[in-house]
């Protein structure tokens, strides 16, 4: 929100930033060589366990995914315990950043590659995606439910000056939703246009309670639609689809668990449990599987 | 170390540069202290006063209250008078919720027992002989209550700085009534969160340090002003 100030501050901070990517990547150089060829391979008797530290999101966590994903790891990888700290992806990054998390789960993916190209990451594989929804008031005053066209669903809410709250945290909904406004050509700004900084819960709470519109990923907006009063208005536009993607943080305390986390949610077995995860609850899976 | 010096560096630049969103927080962060504090002032110190300088029936059960009111978490006074004031609730027809006026309700709540429990002791604390001395030379009831709390004037200054360092330092409540909506209910508390959630940790603690000086500015202030006030008696 206030970032734009900072000019000396930031100036100082970019400084520091270009000195620890420079520190990064020759760590990074003279580590490659002893880096064992495939450190994922379980090994076969149950060893000391460790903990390896997930930063991930809270609309994740929220969807449940989570609940399923941690214990079908752990029995693949006994040796190894799976630690995740849900928070936004702004703060995931930049808990990965300072080394603080040993892989990341997140869906920002510009902001991915550039963590990746930075030197923080070793590398960003994709792993599945979900979807967002713009969701509204049964009543639909802006009259847009039925489109699939999230820019021009956009544009009608602005234009009518319809409520809009957006969750203005920086987070993965909020980037995508800024996406959007940028796709409609609008620059949101106004009365109606209320910027929160809250997680996907509490906007989707606000969003009720004031009859306004909001964007949304489709699992939070799953998993609380009956106890909220709102409507899919718009869903099935590409633009709204949702990438995750894993990147094991280099340097990591515990770079072979990292690893090890990062192989799995890609093979097969992983895939398997987010394909699955969801369907007994909602009849549709909240995550689609897209590893190449 | 040097975020912590990067934090001092941009609360300062934040300052001096004064952009109107952050006067816009500010604002609001004041506006719901002083009235909190203000309306906290107004219910409880007569009613600290009332159990801290009379005996009735019921006194050490409101006692007791009070201080089990000091201590109920912002979060769940938050929750309830959200609950109340959501469109589903019983005065949802208001329109309050996500207001200034909703998130100086419930820091309302908040301060009203706080300063209510600490005049009450300090109250309680004016010797009861000086009362007695007092009425014996023919001092009316009321004026022998004004006695009691001007005697106990820096208890109660104590009282009313307390009560403002909880509504100030509060971020539960006035997340959950408040929804920190940018230029609006925003205030220095939900800032910090939003900002270190954001993992920008250097703006959310030079946040922090905007709000410590403005909290130190107004102790400061009431300790002068106490100050003053022992200096006198001293003479």
């Amino acid at each position: 929100m206030l970032e734009h100030l900072l000019s000396p501050a930031a100036r100082k901070r970019a400084l520091l930033l270009v000195l620890a990517v420079v520190t990064a990547l020759s760590l990074v150089a003279c580590g490659e060589a002893e880096e064992p060829e495939s450190p994922g391979e379980a090994t076969p008797e149950p060893v000391e366990v460790t903990n390896v530290i997930l930063a991930s999101t809270t609309s994740t966590e929220d969807s449940g995914l989570f609940s399923e994903l941690v214990p079908a790891f752990q029995d693949a990888y006994p040796q190894y315990r799976l630690d995740v700290v849900a928070v936004g992806t702004g703060q995931a990054l930049e808990i990965g950043r300072a080394k603080d998390a040993d892989v990341l789960l997140v869906h920002a993916k510009a902001d991915e590659e550039q963590f990746v190209a930075d030197g923080y990451g070793v590398e960003r594989r994709d792993v599945m995606y979900n979807d967002f929804v713009i969701v509204g008031p049964g009543s639909d005053p802006g009259g847009i439910a039925g489109t699939d066209d999230a820019a021009a669903a956009l544009t009608a809410i602005a234009e009518g000056g319809y409520t809009f709250i957006s969750r203005g945290d920086d987070s993965g909904t909020h980037k995508k939703e800024l996406s959007l406004w940028e796709a409609a050509g609008i620059e949101p700004a106004g009365d109606w246009y209320l910027s929160i900084g809250q997680g996907m819960g509490d906007t989707l709470n606000m969003a009720s309670e004031s009859k306004a519109y909001t964007i949304a990923d489709r699992g939070t907006y799953l998993s609380m639609k009956d106890r909220i009063e709102l409507v899919v208005v718009v869903e099935g536009d590409e633009r709204l689809f949702n990438p995750y993607g894993v990147i094991v943080v280099t340097d990591a305390s515990n770079p072979e668990g990292a690893q090890a986390f990062a192989d799995w949610i890609v093979s097969a077995e992983g895939q398997d449990v987010i394909r699955e995860f969801g369907v007994d609850t909602y009849g549709e899976p909240l995550f689609i599987p897209n590893t190449q | 170390m040097q975020v912590f010096v990067d934090a001092v560096v941009t609360a300062v630049t934040l300052l001096f540069q004064g952009s109107a969103e952050l006067w816009n927080v500010i604002a609001a962060t004041f506006e719901v202290a002083i009235i909190s504090t203000v309306a906290g002032v107004a219910f409880g110190a007569p009613m600290g006063f009332v159990m801290g300088a009379t005996r009735f029936r019921g006194r050490r059960l409101l006692i007791a209250l009070t201080n089990t009111g000091m201590a109920v978490p912002p979060v769940v006074i938050g929750l309830v008078v959200m609950m109340f004031l959501s469109r589903r609730g019983p005065l949802g027809f208001l329109g309050l919720l996500y207001s200034v006026d909703a998130m100086s309700i419930a820091q309302t709540l908040i301060s009203t027992p706080i300063i209510a429990g600490l005049t009450a002791a300090a109250v309680a604390s004016v010797p009861y002989k000086l009362r007695l001395q007092a009425r014996s030379l023919g001092a009316s009831r009321i004026q022998e209550a004004l006695l009691a709390l001007k005697e106990a004037r820096l208890g109660v200054l104590a009282a009313v700085a307390s009560g403002f360092g909880a509504v100030v330092r509060g971020v539960g409540a006035v997340m959950m009534v408040g929804g920190n909506i940018e230029g609006q209910t925003r205030v220095l508390t939900t800032a910090i969160v939003q900002e270190s959630r954001k993992g920008d940790f250097g703006l959310a603690l030079a946040l922090g340090l905007i709000l410590m000086f403005i909290t130190f500015t107004m102790n400061g202030f009431l300790t002068w002003y106490q100050h003053s006030n022992e200096r006198f008696e001293g003479r």
